[in-house]
């Protein structure tokens, strides 16, 4: 305790880390909101749509679920969906961690708080995609373990829970840790974050199977029910994941200018090229197994790509999702993926969408066509979901961007002072 | 202190504004953005004002309600007059509220035979008046399914026929809550808002159920509803005799299923559904009891039970007559 007051230049005088702290994020917020108008006209813009969503919420909250267009037939929509994809997308940002932590990639080491922060607004966007699909969201504190009951361990949703939670309060830690030394100008000491940085590789891999768990437990339900579902999770948040922080990385290069290294960009290109193809070959590994063997297992599979009895509802979605990703695939084994800027946007933003069909309106939506007694209801999300939805969006791309901020400004001021 | 302030000070020199007067003062940039917040907090208290209607329809009594296991006799009590109360004030019908519980010893088991059904539905009628349904969707916990002769493919069945009964090349199969003793649904439930009881009945505590609908994706048999909307039912066709975990109007936002009427059942009497069977399909009663009809099916008749490979072990059998 001692050691540590006297190595502390910054508030020696008062040795309160917990004042200190609160002091540091007041300092980083204002710091964060500060920027030029097209910070602002992004800013506002998405003010402006998280607005609409949370109308929208509210007067779902207010006027019952039946102003989605969910049914007793099709129970989940476009909500978990986005909760399944962004759970993916959360998980996605390890595949900076792992380069820096365990491979010792000092470039990707220097940005990886990027990829954490990336987490954080992915799960707390995860947490707000579950309280628009709950039909009482005022009930959720039944859901906190001691206060309601919690069917742990056998309910996968308070394993999910859990590991949800626990990921949010892990990357809070260590990114809200490595800031605060930076701003208070001391070298973080790795017994703190170190472990936790370790601990979060597990828990990346966790969150993802755990969510896929939640589908291909249920054994009433064929087309969640395959063993391959939690691997091609995983294999496809690796892809998502990874696409949106080398967006991230373009805009923060060309649009910010930042003179940040190329080097962590070519890791990640290097991953997605392996990984994307992955999917692929687990995709075409269950389209093989659904459509060689037949049977009535096989139905909503034939609902999804061809459309069965008549209704087709998802197959556009689902072939634009395969169109999509073999464009990406054909991008990101291009040579010109690591020359040109407009490649490598265009393969981020196809894979991108590509594996939000797929793992959204593509896996969720099908689990429930036909229904457990092939009753044949389609789905396709109401205007309130699109705008609750995108509020979400915007919310959560709102948080990125201040979380970056703070970030950007803590790490730079450092070298200024220097 | 000072330090952070001299930082701000260098930022907002440097930094590249909308508004040149703005890099004069880091006070009025301040300002400012205390209007912004303060104008994006009153917008977003106005984009969520219609949350208004939880606390104007959710008592602080409802919101701290705890879960119905751990209610004693007294705060049953209080709730079921509370619940009284709100129904004669949505619903302007006077209703009795009880929580018959399960009979010692007692197992209930259904059984329908098939050679019989001929798929009028008046099952699916009775239900929804028993139930308190809401009329408008004419919502029941049963399904009647018309398959085709010569196969149990229910892909190659239908449930929104609109003929006369019973076509030739047809039979019918009635589905409702099959009362597993695996059940799935249960299983899953996060918050331990639904449970199976002693006399092998899955009941819902609608008063607990956060209405995350993990349960409806886990059936099997489409046995569960959700109440996607508050239940519309005239004040006459309200049925006053309520179960607390059976019939009663349930809240909009959760989870209901069929629970062998057990207000009924519990009490000696058949469930609705039996009781406006007119072909004698219907079979229930209690497995534990040697003389009862449904033992003698059980032990005599070739019964089965549906999609018995995921071993969800359903109480609910069905047999044909020869």
């Amino acid at each position: 305790m001692s050691t540590i007051e006297t190595s502390k230049p910054v508030d020696a005088a008062t040795p309160n880390y917990a004042r200190s702290y609160l002091r540091f994020l007041w300092w980083a917020l204002g710091e964060a909101t500060n920027g030029n108008w097209k910070f602002y006209l992004w800013m506002f813009v998405l003010t402006a749509i998280f607005l609409v969503g949370a109308n929208a919420w509210a007067y779902q909250v207010a006027h019952g679920m039946i102003v989605t267009n969910m049914t007793d037939h099709v129970s989940w929509g476009l909500y978990i969906a986005n909760f399944t994809f962004m759970v993916g997308v959360a998980a996605g940002g390890v595949m900076m961690v792992i380069p820096a932590y365990l491979y010792h990639d000092k470039k990707m080491h220097d940005i990886v708080i990027l990829g954490e922060l990336l987490a954080i607004s992915a799960i707390v966007m995860c947490l707000m995609f579950v309280m628009a699909d709950l039909g009482k969201p005022e009930r959720f504190w039944h859901l906190i373990p001691f206060v309601g009951r919690f069917n742990w361990p056998m309910s996968m949703l308070t394993w999910d829970v859990i590991v949800l939670n626990g990921y949010l309060l892990l990357n809070l830690h260590i990114c809200g840790y490595l800031m605060y030394m930076r701003y208070l100008g001391l070298r973080p000491n790795p017994n703190w974050y170190v472990p936790f940085v370790m601990l979060s590789i597990f828990w990346a891999i966790s969150i993802h199977t755990v969510t896929a768990f939640l589908y291909c437990g249920l054994g009433g339900r064929p087309f969640w029910n395959s063993a391959l579902l939690a691997p091609r999770f995983l294999v496809s948040a690796f892809v998502s994941g990874p696409a949106f922080i080398l967006l991230t990385l373009v805009i923060l290069r060309k649009i910010v200018g930042l003179p940040l290294d190329e080097s962590p960009s070519r890791v990640l290109i290097k991953i997605v090229r392996v990984t994307i193809l992955v999917n692929l070959v687990m995709m075409i590994s269950e389209v093989f197994t659904e459509f060689y063997t037949g049977g009535s297992h096989t139905a909503s599979a034939r609902y999804l790509f061809l459309g069965l009895h008549g209704h087709t509802g998802l197959v556009v979605w689902i072939w634009t999702a395969i169109g999509f990703n073999l464009v990406a695939t054909a991008l990101f084994l291009s040579p010109w993926i690591f020359s040109r800027n407009v490649v490598l946007v265009s393969a981020c933003v196809l894979s991108f969408v590509g594996a939000w069909i797929e793992k959204g309106m593509g896996l969720i939506i099908p689990g429930f066509i036909p229904s457990t007694l092939h009753e044949i209801v389609e789905y396709s999300p109401s205007l309130i979901e699109w705008k609750v939805t995108a509020g979400i969006w915007a919310g959560g791309l709102m948080i990125f961007t201040v979380l970056l901020k703070m970030a950007i400004t803590v790490f730079s001021r450092r070298s200024s002072v220097n | 202190m000072r330090k952070h302030s001299d930082a701000s000070e260098t930022k907002t020199k440097s930094g590249n504004t909308l508004l040149p007067v703005l890099n004069n003062s880091s006070t009025r940039r301040t300002a400012l953005k205390g209007a912004a917040v303060a104008l994006g907090l009153a917008a977003f208290g106005k984009a969520v004002s219609p949350l208004i209607s939880i606390p104007e329809n959710v008592s602080v009594d409802e919101f701290l309600q705890q879960h119905y296991k751990q209610l004693t006799d007294d705060d049953k009590k209080a709730i079921f007059a509370r619940l009284q109360r709100e129904t004669k004030e949505d619903y302007g019908a006077d209703v009795v509220i009880t929580d018959p519980r399960p009979i010692p010893g007692v197992k209930f088991v259904y059984a329908i035979n098939l050679s019989k059904c001929n798929g009028n539905g008046k099952c699916m009628e009775a239900c929804n008046e028993e139930n308190n349904h809401h009329r408008g969707t004419n919502q029941s916990y049963i399904r009647v399914l018309e398959m085709t002769k010569g196969s149990m493919d229910m892909g190659k069945g239908t449930t929104d026929f609109n003929h006369t009964v019973p076509q030739d090349d047809k039979f019918y199969m009635p589905v409702q809550c099959q009362q597993c003793d695996n059940p799935p649904c249960v299983t899953v439930c996060p918050v331990e808002a639904t449970w199976k009881e002693e006399d092998g009945i899955v009941v819902v505590d609608y008063n607990w159920c956060i209405g995350c609908r993990y349960c409806e994706a886990a059936c099997p048999y489409h046995a569960r509803r959700f109440n996607w909307e508050p239940p519309e039912i005239p004040s006459e066709e309200i049925n006053p005799n309520q179960g607390y975990l059976s019939n009663r109007i349930r809240p909009q936002g959760t989870v209901e299923k069929c629970h062998f009427c057990l207000h009924r059942t519990r009490e000696g009497r058949l469930p609705a559904c039996l009781e406006a069977c007119p072909t004698g399909a219907r079979v229930f009663g209690d497995i534990n009891d040697p003389n009862s009809d449904i033992n003698w099916i059980l032990k005599n008749k070739s019964v089965f039970v549906l999609k018995e490979e995921l071993d969800t072990r359903p109480n609910f059998f069905y047999f044909f007559d020869s």
